[in-house]
């Protein structure tokens, strides 16, 4: 059996990062001037707006907040997540979405089998899990969001739904940059969900028309051929190693990692050295396109 | 430990520092991927190592649900090779438990928990090496781990102790001078806004002596603070500049 060792290695600074313009600690008095509103990550302590997070200092006219570099995800209406339902109840099922309380999905939120659109009734509620049970991954919609910040979701589009076979990868949710659309078909051969929450589903293409008749809710449970499953592996590699090297992930991005990693194994592309060069390849492709 | 000079005739200590120095603090944020937050702390030669995760759903023990604010979990841990003698340290015994409380009590007040109704916050703390103030290495390594992970925090904790020993105080005591057998302080406190989040002697000291020790004390939870600040902000800079680069 070959075993690959690396030895340690000193984390190489970037080149001295210009010091954003306003950075801020726990504690530290962001202004004295009580003209100001308080945003996210401030508090006031006797007149004195301080932060209450690490990050970089936002003004907005006259509102301050202070974006931390990550945190649980904070559901905006609109967002598409993808989540895993880890309780069924009384007409709602409840999913973990990487949110600091579970989000809910009303059965009255979703579609029928079938897209019927009517009623529900208390045979559908009996029915329920038959169509999501604990365990089961969804992709949703962010409906709304309840006053103690819990979401509340939706599935009332054939693009959503219980997904079948693939892989979730998850990552930091700021860093998936919000684009009008986060479902991609990628021309390597594999669609890619990027939930605004950092799941991340990756799946083999399918064509829409199959879904359609469906409903959303059947699984296709044929096996996927292995070229298919390895494009999938391949971009779970790729997807983490731009996440460890804190690039954003949007189609374009996750498509340069893809092409950058051809000329590596899959398996290889787990060696933190590999995975460097990868992220740096795609970057520097980004930035050049950008500039 | 009788015939053991804890302060030569030179004014050095044992390991060679002078009475108000601190030792050497190493510490590194974002340790985990999986964690919220996590962060690792060298003083000296006591290491530890503390990790977040939350604020989430409380999933276990729903009577615990506050509705009003979030639930702060924590659970201290010693390694099996922490100490010089090997032991396998249950988690339940006495003094964790007593250091999980501690822990909780402390970060129950920093952080701003009234944003996050029902859910929960734990903090895991574990110590790898113990060479005194293991109750400091602690409360250090978790603050950066908080920080790590976005919560929000009135401001740091920073913790450190100072002892009494023949006659004048030392700050940062290493587990011989613990073991001496002489009073010692522990303090954790907001250094920005300088109260006191927790105070402990171990035992006796003289009154008069008392302001003399909290002083030192004091100043060396602002000297710990320098130096976690300039972590966290080396940290973030690097890690905002690689996020705007792309």
């Amino acid at each position: 059996m070959a075993v690959h060792i690396t030895l340690p290695e000193s984390r190489k600074k970037s080149a001295a990062p210009d010091a954003p313009k306003h950075l801020v600690t726990p504690g530290d008095v962001i202004t004295t001037d009580t003209g100001y509103m308080r945003g996210h990550g401030t508090y006031m302590d006797d007149d004195k707006l301080k932060a209450s997070l690490a990050g970089v200092v936002e003004r907005v006219n006259k509102l301050i907040c202070v974006q931390p570099l990550k945190t649980r995800y904070n559901g905006e209406i609109g967002d598409v997540v993808v989540g895993r339902v880890t309780e069924v109840g009384q007409r709602r099922w409840r999913v973990d979405v990487n949110s600091r309380l579970d989000a809910v999905l009303m059965l009255s939120a979703v579609n029928l089998p079938g897209g019927e659109l009517r009623r529900r009734s208390a045979e559908d509620e009996l029915m329920m899990r038959e169509y999501l049970v604990e365990g089961d991954l969804i992709s949703a919609e962010v409906q709304a969001i309840f006053h103690d910040g819990a979401l509340s979701l939706h599935t009332r589009s054939l693009k959503y739904g219980k997904l079948a076979q693939g892989l979730m990868v998850q990552v930091s949710p700021s860093l998936v940059k919000r684009r009008k659309t986060h479902f991609h078909n990628l021309p390597c051969g594999a669609s890619v969900i990027l939930g605004n929450n950092g799941y991340v589903w990756i799946c083999p293409t399918v064509d829409d028309e199959k879904v359609e008749s469906s409903g959303g809710y059947e699984q296709d449970l044929e096996p996927v051929p292995s070229t298919d499953r390895e494009v999938i592996a391949r971009l779970r590699n790729c997807i983490l190693s731009l996440a460890t090297h804190k690039l954003m992930l949007y189609d374009t991005s996750v498509l340069y990692a893809y092409e950058a990693s051809r000329q590596y194994q899959v398996k290889d592309l787990l060696q933190p050295d590999i995975a460097e060069k990868v992220a740096d390849d795609t970057r520097q492709r980004l930035q050049m396109e950008s500039g | 430990m009788a015939g053991l000079e804890i302060i030569s005739d030179q004014g050095y200590r044992i390991d060679g520092r002078r009475s108000s120095e601190l030792r050497k603090v190493c510490a590194r944020m974002g340790v985990f991927t999986q964690a919220d937050g996590s962060a690792y702390i060298e003083q000296g030669n006591t290491k530890a190592l503390a990790t977040v995760y939350g604020p989430h759903e409380v999933r276990k023990g729903r009577g615990k649900i506050q509705h009003d604010r979030a639930v702060v979990n924590c659970q201290f841990s010693m390694a099996t090779f922490s100490t010089g003698e090997r032991k396998s340290r249950p988690k339940g015994d006495r003094r964790s438990q007593e250091m999980s409380m501690h822990l909780r009590q402390t970060f129950e007040a920093v952080i701003v928990t009234e944003l996050f109704p029902r859910s929960q916050i734990d903090i895991y703390v574990q110590i790898l090496q113990a060479d005194g103030g293991n109750y400091c290495a602690c409360v250090n390594a978790a603050t950066l781990a908080v920080i790590d992970a976005g919560i929000p925090m009135k401001d740091y904790v920073c913790a450190c102790t100072a002892g009494f020993i023949q006659d004048s105080p030392l700050l940062d005591i290493s587990y011989v001078e613990e073991s001496a057998g002489a009073p010692f302080l522990t303090v954790a406190m907001m250094p920005k806004s300088e109260q006191i989040v927790l105070l402990e002697m171990n035992s006796r000291l003289h009154a008069d002596n008392m302001e003399k020790v909290l002083d030192l004390a004091t100043q060396g939870c602002k000297d710990v603070f320098a130096v976690l600040d300039r972590h966290v902000r080396d940290h973030v800079s690097e890690s905002h500049a690689l996020m705007t680069a792309s």
